[in-house]
């Protein structure tokens, strides 16, 4: 058994309050760096730990923050990506709503690390009670003296401020809720300049994830080598993986990175009674779906990317034998081409075309000549659009078209779905 | 509702990134957003009227068109969907009478669908008002209902 470590306080009773937390040991992090470290060493500590962003593109968090200019006359900022809205992932909601401080610990460390007084943390606007168990905990957190001016008697000053998203996925991507946080549309900017060096109000900002911050106290508490140790050495951690989709125990699961995927879908129950394992989406919709024969692949950022997909935000989606492939390619491609922001020509007319040609087929009245099209629009968008949004749903679609092309094959000929 | 858009304005050193916050409090407070509640908005934190309708009309979670009392957001996302969601709405939209989109003539229920709420691990899933509603089937639609009637 893989001892819990971000997840420890999540089915206690009561985990989400302040007394709780202290009694596990929790701000004895804060503690500690305000005590026995200067912020740049906090910043060596997390890149002797290997710290990779667990927000999706898996970039080395110490790394990110040691891009931070030392001086800069301009007020650094701290976000919290809580945004999350990549189908199949709910982890950071489980983070926020059980255990708060855990997060409010890890911002409060980071925020040291790099230098900031201020955090937002941007919460899609769907997750009332985060937004409530986030607010009551850092109440209680200033009342305790953890947060506030002159935190622990030390001269580190430092509040906390929640930001309700209003339903749009795009704000999840980086510079999108740098935009929607300056009260725009939330439409990507473009990168380099790299959000650490011009941010929000263009001062240097660092962004990270819930699950990433919440990393930052156990790592100050049992070492970078403790953390390194565990799972492959360059993507190394306790991790979540949310587990959805037609098996027998979904919900969130705590593993060492690098854990096969087969293992995984077994510790959540298998597929559901007489069914088989058809294939698995194991990083949120924009991951590339992974047949059943590729389920050995190790659940880490190097391994699923060397396989052709990749972890993304650990949302692990398994679909079984009654499912038709279609069916599911096209919901996705639904999604995006919904999500879409608008702002480059071939995210938003080039998955409006994907879109009308798959829901063609779907419903039997493809054409010859249909998965050609579908081809070139993948090569048309993929590399070809201004943030990530595009390049997910090119290659998710790439995989489902690579992977179970027969199913739209027999489609296009049998003008119907053939399990349905 | 002056007193809590200020309160909420004075956490940035901007009043443009209070809008967002600005329109969630008047959606509390009016139950949508209609113009001159924008507009009021717009005076109280001294913006540009523009700005306040480009974001109450680009974020899906602002509404300027009133909803039902209490909005059926279900889920048919992928995790949603394996799990059957669309039975779900074929049932609500056979009980309510309504199709997806549409609002009760007693204005009691609007039934929307919407991407992934987050919450896969009870797909299906479907969010009333503030409020989260997992591993649904039928028959707890259908207890779900009555006690909201
Ligand atoms: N968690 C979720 O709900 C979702 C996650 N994703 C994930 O997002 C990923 C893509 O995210 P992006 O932010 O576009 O990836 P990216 O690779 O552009 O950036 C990753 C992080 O590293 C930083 N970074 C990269 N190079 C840098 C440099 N030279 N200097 C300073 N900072 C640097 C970026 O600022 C960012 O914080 C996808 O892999 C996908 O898995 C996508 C959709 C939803
Ligand atoms: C379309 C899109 C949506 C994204 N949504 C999220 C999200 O909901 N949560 C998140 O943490 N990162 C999301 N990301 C990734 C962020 O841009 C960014 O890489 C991440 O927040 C950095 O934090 P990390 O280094 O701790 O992972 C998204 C990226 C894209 C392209
Ligand atoms: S790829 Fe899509 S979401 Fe991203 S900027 Fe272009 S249009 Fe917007
Ligand atoms: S797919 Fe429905 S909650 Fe995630």
């Amino acid at each position: 058994m893989f001892e819990p470590i971000l997840l420890k306080n999540v089915d206690v009773p009561g985990g989400h309050l302040l007394s709780t937390y202290e009694a596990g040991g929790g701000y004895q992090a804060l503690v500690k760096v305000l005590r026995e470290y200067t912020p740049d060493e906090v910043v060596e500590l997390v890149k002797r730990s290997n710290l990779r962003g667990r927000g999706g593109a898996g970039f080395l968090t110490g790394m990110k923050w040691s891009f931070v200019p030392k001086q800069s006359s301009k007020p650094k900022y701290l976000c919290c990506n809580a945004d999350e809205g990549e189908p199949g992932t709910f982890k950071d909601r489980i983070l926020m709503e059980r255990d708060p401080h855990q997060l409010i610990e890890g911002l409060a460390v980071s925020a040291y690390a790099i230098g900031a007084k201020t955090a937002y943390v941007y919460i899609r606007g769907e997750y009332v009670t985060a937004i409530r168990r986030l607010e009551q905990a850092i109440a209680e957190a200033h009342a305790k003296g953890y947060l506030g001016s002159r935190i622990l008697g030390s001269d580190f000053n430092f509040t906390v401020h929640i930001h309700c998203g209003a339903g749009a996925y795009i704000c999840g991507e980086e510079t999108a809720m740098l935009e929607s946080l300056e009260g725009r549309r939330a439409q990507p900017r473009l990168k380099p300049p790299f959000p650490a060096v011009a941010g929000l109000y263009a001062s240097p900002t660092v962004i990270n994830n819930v699950e990433t911050l919440a990393c930052v106290p156990h790592i100050v508490v049992r070492g970078s080598d403790w953390f390194r140790d565990i799972g492959p050495e360059k993507s190394p951690g306790p991790k979540l993986y949310c587990v959805s989709g037609q098996v027998r125990k979904p919900g969130l699961y705590e593993l060492p990175m690098g854990i096969p995927l087969r293992e995984l879908v077994d510790h959540a129950g298998g597929p559901p009674p007489g069914r088989r394992i058809k294939a698995v989406i194991p990083g949120g919709v924009s991951a590339p779906v992974i047949p059943e024969h590729g389920l050995d692949v190790g659940m880490d950022f190097d391994s699923l990317a060397a396989a052709g997909s990749m972890l993304g935000s650990a949302g692990v989606i398994v679909i079984d034998n009654s499912t038709c492939m279609v069916k599911v390619a096209t919901r996705i491609i639904e999604f995006f081409h919904h999500e879409s922001c608008g702002k480059c020509t071939p995210c938003r007319e080039g998955l409006n075309w994907v879109v009308k040609i798959l829901r063609r087929i779907e419903a039997g009245d493809g054409a010859p000549g249909d998965l050609e099209q579908l081809d070139m629009l993948c090569k048309g968008i993929f590399g070809n659009t201004f943030c990530a949004l595009g390049d997910g749903a090119a290659m998710g679609l790439r995989a489902a078209l690579k992977h179970f092309r027969e199913e739209f094959v027999a489609h296009i000929e049998e003008r119907r779905c053939p399990l349905h | 509702m002056r007193e809590k858009i200020e309160e909420a304005a004075a956490r940035y050193p901007d009043q443009r990134s209070a809008i967002m916050p600005a329109l969630r409090i008047a959606q509390t407070e009016h139950g949508h957003l209609p113009g001159p509640v924008l507009e009021e908005v717009a005076n109280i934190l001294g913006v540009e009227r523009i700005w306040v309708y480009e974001l109450a009309t680009f974020y899906t979670l602002f509404h300027t068109e009133p909803v039902g009392m209490f909005h059926l957001q279900l889920c048919d996302n992928v995790s949603c969907m394996l799990c059957r969601s669309e039975d779900l709405l074929r049932h609500l939209e056979e009980v309510l009478g309504i199709k997806k989109g549409e609002t009760t003539p007693d204005r009691l229920f609007t039934l929307s669908t919407v991407e992934c709420l987050g919450a896969c691990e009870m797909a299906p899933v479907m969010q009333v008002g503030d409020d989260y509603h997992g591993d649904l089937d039928i028959a707890r639609i259908d207890a779900l209902l009555d006690r909201l009637r």
